[in-house]
């Protein structure tokens, strides 16, 4: 792991299988790393605001992600819960760079302060 | 007051509905008389592509027939062509007699443009106009026989779609540089030609027809540069003009169509008026059906001497290829002033772009993702202000203001007044208003409103208003989607996924229209599953589309931990086994060790990143996964039988782990548990199994379908053999039949009551279909049946267990 202007190397994206998602460990908590079909990348909380399920473990379509325990759907660009429950998980901001996921140093630390 | 005589020459679409309102309106007022040359009523134009490819009937197709007619008194002269038409004295002649009018209304449609090149009129040179056209395209289908269509517009392409889904060999002639150049941009044509050209379609653009050859009949098309292409059949479909001869020969003014003004009546003659492709109103004629139905209905009007005005829309297009998305609508001309947003997703062989000018969007071209295509046509139609839109516009209706809506929100959102189907211009009220007058499921709004009875792509929508109109009273068709990504059922799904041979998901998005780029939870594990079974060898398994537990291969637990149960052979274990389960449980500090109902022993709580070590010391001692977590063989539970039981009459336990060994590692529907008993006392609980055996002195007795779950149920006989290979054979053969035909997340006892248990023993009734069962497992299983724990215990296949970064060992900045 190297730091570089505030964003932190949290791996390669090729880590992370296509449509699917890695977790990483944080002080502000576990974080969730996602791959969509259209190889963009998200972070979000991994923790499904309704009975704590591992959102990391959940299947992800489009740019959602399935709660692997109850089904809940979230947004992965807004965290927002979908259809009928409401809600929000965190996001951080987070990018590819050479084939490298960056994940701003900033946000997490602000997290884990909060 | 005697009737009015009203004599329509032409019985095309916009003819029918003209008479449709007539009737609706004043039952009584006229004495109509219909000729048509063609020897039949009305029926559905646009349709006659599916019946083409062969996805609809003739049948299918007729939306007015004999009995229609006679139900309402006219008098048909199908068959019979009018030869004059006399406006002095107010008379069609056909060519059986002649007959009065008091008003008359042309509705000759148009005819297909033949290109004047030698050879035109030779035997196997058909146009694309009618039914019968379509019937000569139909019988010329032999399979190897080779069809040159000419012309690449929305019927030449329609064309040659449906006979290469036929079997012939298919070559498309174009003029221009590019498919649809009056639809569609070069872009959205390239795709086109690609995805055309993948279901094996011939397509040579700037093409030009010199000649067509064959002595006495078609046997090949020759280009202008001397290419010579055979040709069992040629189909011209070169584009239409007006019919007008007949008006031209009655002195009525004609341009490009006959001249009308905006109450459908002709330039010349107020009694005389024209309908349909024959017309030309402010220099535009016409092919879609919408603006026909439009001038129909003004037309109904203006004869009931009511005030109504034809106006020129825009128009939109869809191409009826199945698995061509393709959307046009407004003018995609580039231009001065004119500016384009253009996206493009080639790896989806998307392509939209949209032409702006000034604040209004003019025009719209979408290939690959039209589900927005509606949306951009209101904008287009209602000259909508979309500068506040405009950055993130080409992006659809869902980035609008956050958050996507739902589609029956979307629906429930619509004014009045929004269009809902474009074929037959009915907005949302007519539906609305249809609903309330008691038009309460689809076939009534349908007979009522007209709405989604042309071409069909709109019938999700009025499903929707029904839905939001009637709220909970609303019964939506029995036959549910897999999910909200589509309208197919898991029926058709399998059905369709073995008809068109598809065997990826993206083919499966693609070619059954999936509304979501890569499906949802709900329908990717299913989908996943279907391929895989239908198709072992070419299909490989996605982990990405399974639920959590059979991508991690363990059970996850309530707080984020796992299970692990190694696989016991009909429950059989050994002191060695014991002792590295009980060593593995204290090594990863598992809190829980329990024997559960299957005869294992399940070891709970054990965190995801000890997995791949667990198992590796389960597999050293000789154990592999026991599935406990997936849709797929479960267990076999057993009980002694002859080894030990005084009362065993076979080998329940060996026949037992037998079974297990055939079967573990396949994937199935949903789980399956089996249980063979060696007596009747049942202390293997054989009989509430999926596939449950009885032993008996004779034989075995093998039941199916059993449940002991939500239901409980006890097995239905399937079969009695005498020898333990039978029982096998016959096992096999249903968990196949099951794999290969039930829906996904039924348990065998579901699905043999869809099916019938009388359709089960009846097809495994057959000892070749037996065979082929177990061939097809066999297959399935040289791919499918191998231990998913030793396949993770490379370095690479572990670190998917671990985090992929641990940020908390970092120190504090």
């Amino acid at each position: 792991m190297t730091r570089d202007m505030g964003w932190i190397d949290i791996g390669a994206l090729d880590d992370v299988p296509l449509r699917g998602a890695r977790l990483v460990k944080s002080r502000a908590g576990c974080i969730a790393v996602f791959r969509t079909g259209e190889n963009e990348v998200f972070a979000t909380s991994n923790t499904c605001l309704h009975r704590g399920g591992p959102l990391s473990e959940g299947i992800v379509h489009d740019r959602k992600v399935t709660c692997p325990l109850h089904n809940h759907v979230y947004s992965l660009e807004t965290g927002e819960v979908q259809g009928a429950d409401s809600g929000r998980i965190a996001t951080y901001p987070i990018r590819i760079e050479n084939g490298r996921l960056l994940l701003e140093a900033a946000a997490i630390a602000k997290a884990d302060a909060a | 007051m005697p009737k009015e005589k009203l004599v329509i020459v032409g019985a095309g679409m916009a003819s029918g509905r003209l008479l449709e309102h007539l009737f609706e309106a004043e039952p009584d007022r006229f004495e109509v008389t219909v000729f048509n040359a063609e020897p039949r009523g009305c029926y559905n134009r646009i349709m006659l592509s599916p019946v083409l490819s062969g996805e609809k009937s003739w049948s299918e197709i007729v939306t007015h027939d004999d009995a229609w007619y006679a139900a309402k008194g006219v008098t048909c002269r199908f068959g019979e062509k009018v030869v004059a038409i006399d406006r002095a004295r107010k008379t069609v002649s056909g060519e059986r007699g002649e007959v009065p009018y008091d008003r008359l209304v042309i509705a000759t449609g148009s005819s297909p443009f033949i290109i004047p090149v030698p050879g035109r009129d030779l035997p196997g040179v058909v146009s694309y106009r009618d039914l019968d056209d379509t019937n000569a395209m139909i019988e010329a289908c032999k399979p190897g026989a080779r069809a040159v269509v000419i012309g690449g517009g929305l019927l030449g392409l329609e064309a040659a779609a449906g006979l290469r889904l036929r079997g012939m060999e298919v070559t498309v002639l174009h003029l221009s540089g590019h498919l649809m150049e009056r639809q569609i941009d070069a872009s959205a044509g390239y795709l086109l030609k690609q995805d055309l050209e993948r279901r094996g379609i011939d397509v040579r653009l700037k093409a030009s027809t010199a000649e067509i050859l064959g002595e006495g009949r078609v046997e090949g098309v020759r280009l202008i540069d001397d290419t010579e292409i055979p040709a069992d059949l040629v189909v011209m479909a070169v584009g239409i003009r007006p019919s007008t001869a007949l008006a031209a020969a009655a002195t009525l003014e004609v341009g490009r169509g006959i001249l009308v003004d905006a109450q459908m009546r002709s330039a010349t003659d107020p009694e005389v008026f024209a309908l349909g492709e024959c017309v030309e109103f402010e220099g535009a004629v016409f092919g879609l059906v919408a603006p026909l139905y439009d001038q129909a209905k003004v037309l109904a009007k203006t004869l009931l001497g009511e005030d109504d005005t034809f106006v020129l829309r825009e128009l939109s297009t869809k191409l009826k290829v199945t698995g061509c998305d393709l959307f046009s609508a407004g003018d995609f001309a580039e231009g001065e002033g004119r500016e384009d947003v253009v996206f493009r997703d080639p790896a989806r062989g998307v392509y939209k772009r949209l032409v702006i000018e000034g604040d209004r969007l003019i025009g719209a071209v979408m290939y690959g993702d039209t589900a927005d295509g509606g949306w951009f046509h209101g904008l287009i139609k209602d000259r909508a202000d979309v500068s506040e839109m405009r950055e993130t516009l080409i992006f659809g209706p869902a980035f609008q203001g956050g958050e996507p809506l739902d589609p029956t929100a979307a629906v429930a959102a619509l004014q009045p007044e929004a269009e809902i189907c474009g074929c037959n211009g009915v907005c949302k009220g007519s539906i609305v208003e249809a609903i309330g007058a008691g038009a309460t499921d689809l076939g009534a709004v349908r007979a009522k409103t007209k709405a989604s009875a042309s071409c069909g792509t709109c019938t999700g929508l009025v499903e929707q208003i029904l839905a939001v109109t009637m709220g909970g009273d609303y019964a939506a068709p029995k036959a549910q989607p897999v999910c909200g990504c589509t309208d197919i059922t898991h029926e058709d799904l399998r059905r369709l996924i073995k008809a068109q041979e598809l065997k990826s998901q993206p083919a499966v998005w693609q070619e059954l229209g999936w509304r979501t780029p890569n499906g949802c939870h709900v329908c990717r594990p299913a989908v996943n599953y279907y391929l895989l079974a239908d198709w072992p060898l070419d299909y490989t398994d996605d982990p990405q589309s399974r639920f959590v537990n059979e991508r991690n291969h363990a059970n996850i637990q309530k707080d984020g931990s796992y299970s692990v149960m190694p696989r016991m052979w009909g429950g059989i274990t050994t002191p060695d086994e014991l002792r590295a389960i009980a060593d593995a449980a204290d090594r990863y500090g598992v809190p829980t060790v329990k024997v559960t109902g299957g005869q294992r022993i399940d070891l709970l709580g054990v965190k995801k990143e000890d997995l791949p070590a667990i198992w590796g010391d389960l597999n050293a001692a000789g154990m592999v996964s026991g599935h406990g977590y997936t849709k797929g063989l479960r267990t076999v539970k057993t009980c002694v039988g002859t080894d030990w039981c005084r009362f065993g009459t076979q080998d329940s336990t060996g026949l037992g782990i037998r079974l297990e060994k055939m079967l573990w590692g396949s994937w199935t529907p949903h789980k399956v548990k089996l249980g063979v008993s060696g007596c009747p006392r049942n202390c293997a609980e054989a009989t509430c199994k999926d596939v449950g055996i009885i032993c008996v002195d004779s034989g075995f007795e093998i039941g199916v379908s059993g449940a002991a779950g939500m239901d409980v149920k006890e097995v239905e006989r399937l079969a009695k053999v005498a020898t333990e290979d039978e029982v096998v054979e016959w096992v096999v053969a249903f968990v196949q039949l099951y794999r290969e035909h039930a829906k996904y997340l039924d348990r065998p006892y579901k699905w043999t009551a869809k099916v019938g248990m009388d359709w089960v023993r009846e097809t495994l009734a057959d000892a070749a279909t037996r065979a082929d069962l177990n061939h097809r497992f066999a297959i399935s299983q040289s791919v499918y049946q191998r231990d998913p724990w030793a396949e993770r215990t490379e370095e690479q296949q572990k670190r998917r267990y671990l985090p992929l970064a641990d940020l908390t060992l970092e120190a504090a900045e």
